[in-house]
């Protein structure tokens, strides 16, 4: 799977309440949110994303609030990866729950300028980044995170547990 | 080589003998939390973990909390419609622990004061402020909705065990110091992402002496240093709390004296003063004397991080025979129905109204900007809160200060951010 796109360039500790702010909280589809998505620290940006965009930020990225709102805003908004220095923790398993793509990369940020065409591939876990030509690895996931993500999330990925387990115990009578 | 409380409480709950930091596991989930905020999205998730025949039960209904606390008492339509939509789960699944209007709290408040979360748990909550329950001993993280919703499903969850980082308070407490000062002035010296994905042990003779509500103030804002669990040992102070709460029986877990440490950090208590954190991160903070000529306009006591009992009587103490400053509008908000009543038989709640401030039914309210206490641009705010993030409490160009109930209601009358002495 091969992300490309524009790269939008925030710095550290870019909080869940500047990604969707609270005032937001009370809906809950991809869609409405995408519309207030980073809107409090760039007003610029819910207009003009396009499909396939990267974030690109420094350390501890979603820190803040436990609020799924704020992958899914980012996700609607039609972003198709994340690359930081760091992720807060609680919106990395956001992230891997609801399938957006997140990749840690110190050298790919410090490389990156707003505007940047990147080319990601997520299997091989690289930043391409075209616009300077520079090639950079990111921090591999652990097996099993891989599977989720391929899976298309936790929810798809739980139900093939679930499934699985059915079948071994209907086997076992 | 000895172990952590995080290693300890995960291995008993991953069916392990011994579990390390760095190990991936799965683990029992003993609670699983949820509020009207980030319930709906879990609900919404659970029912397609059932497929398309639907009718998926939770684990065990007993085991499943959900309290409308964010933006309850309904703020508007949509608020409405979310909590509707908890209801009606709640109704489905028959779940005996959801809170509504009228006999709900804040969550963080209510849950241990209900005796929901008991020491040895593991407790995984919708909700950044579940690490709250740290203070009892639990292993308590905040997790997404979809991660509720598979807990709910499952009744396990996957983790990483953390590493952990260890602080030691020692030295004696300055007047007006408290639990609140000792995270403040913690988070200042480590930052907001100092103890990102690892558990805090909070230890020493300073939080050994400490009550529960000074200690679940502390975990409630580990997570505001990035951390997964902020933990204290369990001792005498714990169970004297859990005794005649606890619904299930219940572990003391603590620490190995050999357990192995990402860091430890010493800190003398006896330097620290009452704290103020400045906009816009909690690691901004400073002794309040440092904090200069802050007016404010609102003053905000309450929150999952302090709206207990023992937090409105530190802010009566100060409030007692004086007036909210005529620029300020001072919002009291007791964090649980439990908080309320015995705040208005003690005397309290009749304490704020003479002093004239508005006292409030609990709710989350202003701490995230919802409703109840939103700030306009320019306006400031010191707030017992826990995040005083750009736009937090309402308009972008807005500021928050963080404080602990003493700073908070002596300001309040000073109408600038002020030590306690100084009213």
């Amino acid at each position: 799977m091969t992300i490309k796109g524009r790269v939008w360039k925030y710095g550290d500790n870019v909080d869940t309440d500047a990604i969707i702010p609270a005032r937001y909280l009370n809906v809950s589809t991809a869609e409405e949110l995408a519309a207030h998505c980073m809107e409090d620290i760039d007003a610029g940006f819910a207009g003009a994303v396009r499909p396939g965009d990267v974030i690109v930020a420094g350390e501890n990225f979603g820190c803040g609030s436990s609020r799924e709102h704020a992958p899914l805003a980012i996700k609607g908004a039609g972003v198709g990866c994340v690359v930081a220095r760091s992720f807060a923790r609680i919106f990395f398993r956001n992230a891997i729950g609801v399938g957006l793509p997140i990749l840690e990369s110190p050298a790919a940020v410090d490389d990156a300028l707003a505007g940047h065409q990147l080319e990601v591939d997520l299997e091989r876990g690289q930043i391409h980044n075209l616009t300077t030509g520079a090639v950079h690895p990111a921090e591999p996931y652990p097996p099993f995170m891989m599977e989720i993500i391929q899976a298309g999330g936790l929810v798809p990925y739980t139900m093939r547990q679930i499934e699985a387990e059915r079948e071994a115990r209907e086997v076992s009578r | 080589m000895g172990r952590t409380m995080a290693e300890k409480i995960l291995a008993s709950r991953a069916g392990q003998e011994t579990v390390r930091a760095g190990q991936f596991i799965e683990a029992e989930v003993d609670i699983v939390l949820g509020n009207d905020i980030t319930a709906p999205i879990a609900i919404r998730e659970f029912a397609k973990l059932g497929g398309d025949g639907g009718g998926l039960r939770v684990f065990d209904p007993e085991r499943v909390v959900l309290v409308a606390d964010h933006f309850a008492p309904n703020k508007d339509i949509k608020s409405a419609e979310q909590c509707a939509v908890m209801r009606r789960f709640a109704r489905e699944q028959n779940l005996p622990y959801h809170y509504d209007v009228g006999c709900m709290g804040i969550e963080h408040v209510l849950l241990p004061e209900e005796g929901l979360v008991v020491p040895g748990d593991v407790v995984v909550g919708a909700d950044s402020h579940t690490c709250t329950y740290g203070a009892l001993g639990a292993f308590a993280t905040g997790v997404g909705s979809t991660d509720m919703a598979v807990a709910m499903a499952t009744g396990r969850l996957w983790m990483r065990v953390p590493e952990t980082v260890r602080i030691v308070y020692s030295g004696q407490l300055q007047p007006w110091v408290g639990g609140k000062d000792l995270v403040l002035h913690t988070i200042g010296q480590i930052g907001v992402a100092g103890a990102r994905y690892m558990a805090i042990e909070f230890a020493g003779p300073v939080v050994d002496a400490l009550s529960m509500e000074g200690r679940l103030t502390m975990a409630n804002m580990a997570i505001e240093a990035g951390a997964k669990a902020g933990l204290f040992a369990v001792d005498d102070t714990t169970r004297a709390y859990v005794e005649g709460r606890a619904l299930r029986p219940y572990c003391s877990h603590r620490a190995d004296p050999d357990a192995s440490y990402a860091r430890v950090i010493e800190i003398d208590a006896s330097q620290i003063e009452p704290q103020v954190a400045f906009p816009h991160l909690p690691e901004n903070s400073r002794a309040v004397d440092q904090a200069g000529n802050v007016l404010i306009d609102q003053a905000i006591i309450g929150s999952c991080t302090n709206g207990r009992l023992e937090d409105l009587r530190v802010a009566a103490e100060l409030l007692r025979g004086r007036q909210v400053h005529a620029g300020v509008r001072c919002i009291v908000i007791p964090g649980s129905q439990r908080v309320y009543l015995d705040a208005l038989r003690e005397g309290l709640l009749e304490v704020f109204v003479e002093a004239g401030a508005a006292v409030s039914t609990p709710t989350c309210g202003p701490c995230l900007g919802g409703h109840m206490g939103v700030l306009a641009a320019g306006e400031r705010a010191v707030s017992t809160t826990n995040r005083n993030f750009r736009g937090r409490m309402g308009h972008p160009e807005s500021e928050v200060y963080l404080a602990s109930p003493a700073v908070a209601a002596a300001s309040a009358v000073a109408g600038r951010i002020v030590h306690p002495d100084e009213v």
